[in-house]
């Protein structure tokens, strides 16, 4: 089933705001998806609708085919993991965990095993009886993870799971969320505004942006192929030029004329014309440095400039090159093999290349 | 506390105030509980000599119908004051910044007229030849011959709106720091806005509940005004009759007596609700 979660052109404005604006979406059953963007951009909102905690202005919501839209958080097959966890501070950690089987007035025997199971399931058995606030930052997430599972939802929705942990939890937890994902086969629903969570955590991402969605694709793919600047600046780093279309050549090559930069070929995916004015996008990893000028070749695109600036990140190093009016970031790894092992000094005089197929034609931002 | 005061500066800091409660509090209750073992003598001062005379006066029997009266309209306000302060002190920590401030303008606005005006504003209106009155009999809602004033429940329709500020301000307080977030959770998890609300919210401020119930609890077991004024002749309070042996009976030891037995029976209730914090205290940490 392809379309388990329906987002069928849904808007919502707070006064003049248009916090989600005509968004649609489908995820498929069990999968993990993020929705992804800066603050701001709509996918807490986005979220909160989902759970039923806001009324969309306009669209639908459905569930496993059923309309979910007009329904109230409490009769909803969804539950939510809080970026604060909202565990209930009176409550022992058992108590919080068999809230929800409470309300939905379950068996007391099937309260006991259910809540024990999921104590197992996140690691917390020997805590059951203590109250939230002598437990660890990760070990309330856990609590709020088992609080939500323990219901058996159809969708998992999970505000910033991360946010809250410090940098090493969070490696962490991130293998213990994709665990949990493969455990327990729920469809997840995370909302980030962290690029590197969303892409270990999901099947395919949703990044958006001022309440619209950019674009919809597995992590691979928004990295390889963002189809906007917005999408490839705001997953990692770019490289941007605006050039002019001078020549078009087969299987979507184009040539395109940057001024300070000759006319590097690069790989579109979208139709091209003839003097169309086309934005660029190279990835720092992709440009090669070299000291003495690459063969030249049809499929390489090379020009010449000045090491502005360097910092040395251990697993790699990067560099700000000056190309005329351009400053362009590239990023080498050390090894022996790479970059014909040169170590260029600030104010060296080098060599980027790269391959026609790491340049890629983006949409201008703005653009539909 | 992120700054530590040295213990010799947090005592100085609290010299005033224990200097205050010393002298207007501590002293004046130990010289009313002394008060109770002097004999009286005929003028209504205190005779010499020490005497344990009043202490078995006060054992009168005619006492326990009064002493329970007390305590079930003390309690019975206390628990009408708590039902409608909780849903007041539930929407103004929800509702914004301006209206907030309106609402709680609104809520301690009877405090700017006098006390005993208000009571007499009550009389009147519940007087049979009064405004309230005649509109519900109009209405059908109360029987021609119905006399809304001078009985148990005028008292305790006039206690429940004299103590309910003070039932709303503890409770608001405890509300405004309060995680509506749990709300949503709670709603998430399958409850419904009530259930939302009785089992998230109400344990969440349950020690704003215990100081609004302390607060109102207390101020009620020493009320005279109120069932004087309000109430019947047989509505009578301890405070009444503490007033009583005062200003009519003038007999200061047996009122020293009736006071001091009503302080210790407010003040160990009290001890055992801070001990028992105290302990949620340690509880929670």
């Amino acid at each position: 089933m392809d379309d388990f979660l329906v987002i069928d052109h849904v808007s919502k404005t707070f006064g003049a705001q248009r916090a989600v604006d005509d968004v649609s979406l489908t995820v498929a059953q069990g999968e993990a998806f993020s929705l992804l963007g800066p603050s701001g951009c709509g996918k807490t909102t986005l979220l909160r609708m989902i759970a039923g905690f806001e009324r969309p202005d306009r669209g639908r919501i459905l569930v496993g085919g059923k309309d979910i839209t007009a329904l109230p958080p409490e009769l909803r097959p969804v539950n939510t993991v809080f970026q604060n966890y909202a565990l209930f501070p009176h409550l022992s950690v058992w108590e919080n965990i068999a809230f929800g089987l409470r309300m939905s007035r379950r068996p007391r025997e099937e309260i006991r095993s259910g809540v024990d199971r999921m104590l197992e399931l996140v690691r917390l058995s020997e805590h059951a009886r203590k109250r939230p606030s002598q437990l660890s930052g990760g070990q309330r997430q856990r609590v709020a993870i088992a609080r939500a599972l323990v219901n058996r939802p159809q969708v998992l929705l999970l505000d910033e799971p991360l946010a809250a942990l410090d940098l090493k939890l969070r490696q962490h937890m991130l293998m213990e969320l994709n665990t949990l994902h493969e455990q327990v086969g729920t469809t997840f629903i995370y909302v980030t505004h962290d690029q590197g969570e969303a892409m270990s955590l999901s099947d395919r991402i949703a990044v958006m942006n001022a309440g619209k969605v950019e674009q919809v694709d597995t992590p691979e793919h928004l990295y390889e192929t963002p189809s906007s600047s917005f999408v490839a600046s705001f997953i990692g780093d770019a490289n941007f030029f605006t050039g002019v279309a001078v020549e078009l050549q087969h299987e979507g090559y184009v040539r395109v004329q940057v001024e300070g930069l000759g006319s590097p070929l690069v790989l579109s995916h979208g139709t091209v014309v003839p003097n169309q004015t086309l934005r660029l996008m190279v990835r720092p990893e992709k440009i090669s440095l070299t000291l003495s000028r690459p063969p030249s070749g049809e499929r390489v695109n090379a020009f010449r400039g000045v090491v502005e600036d360097m910092a040395y990140f251990g697993s790699h190093t990067r560099y700000r090159i000056r190309a005329g009016e351009h400053s362009i970031l590239a990023q080498l790894q050390r090894s022996r093999f790479s970059g014909g092992g040169i170590d260029p000094a600030r104010g060296a005089e080098v060599w980027m290349s790269f391959h026609p197929d790491e340049g890629r034609v983006v949409r201008l931002e703005g653009d539909a | 506390m992120s700054t530590r005061l040295r213990p010799a500066r947090q005592w100085l800091i609290t010299l005033p105030s224990l200097a205050w409660l010393g002298v207007f509090f501590v002293i004046p209750a130990f010289l009313v509980i002394l008060t109770a073992f002097r004999p009286a003598d005929l003028q209504g001062g205190v005779g010499p000599g020490w005497t344990l005379t009043t202490l078995k006066e006060v054992q009168d029997p005619a006492y326990l119908p009064i002493l329970w009266r007390t305590f079930w309209l003390s309690g019975a306000t206390t628990l009408i004051c708590l039902a409608l302060a909780l849903p007041v002190a539930f929407q103004m920590a929800r509702s914004g910044q301006r209206m907030r401030q309106v609402l709680l303008l609104l809520v301690v606005i009877p405090f700017l007229s006098n006390f005993l005006i208000r009571i007499f504003a009550w009389k009147s209106l519940l007087h049979p030849e009064g405004p309230l009155t005649k509109l519900l009999i109009a209405l059908h809602l109360i029987p021609e011959n119905a006399v809304l004033l001078n009985h148990a429940g005028t008292v305790l329709l006039v206690l429940v709106y004299t103590q309910l500020p003070f039932a709303i301000l503890p409770l608001y307080a405890a509300a405004e720091k309060f995680d509506f977030g749990l709300l949503d959770a709670a709603r998430d998890l399958g409850a419904g806005p009530l259930s939302a609300f009785s089992k998230v919210f109400v344990p969440g401020v349950r020690r704003g509940i215990l100081s609004a119930a302390v607060m109102v609890f207390v101020c009620c077991l020493g009320q005279y005004v109120i069932p004087q004024m309000v109430g019947g002749t047989g509505d009578e309070m301890l405070g009444s009759k503490i007033a009583q042996r005062v200003f009519s009976d003038r007999n200061l030891p047996h009122a020293s007596a009736l006071a001091g037995g009503l302080m210790l029976a407010v003040l160990l209730p009290m001890l055992v609700v801070v001990l028992w914090q105290q302990f949620g205290r340690k509880e929670a940490e």
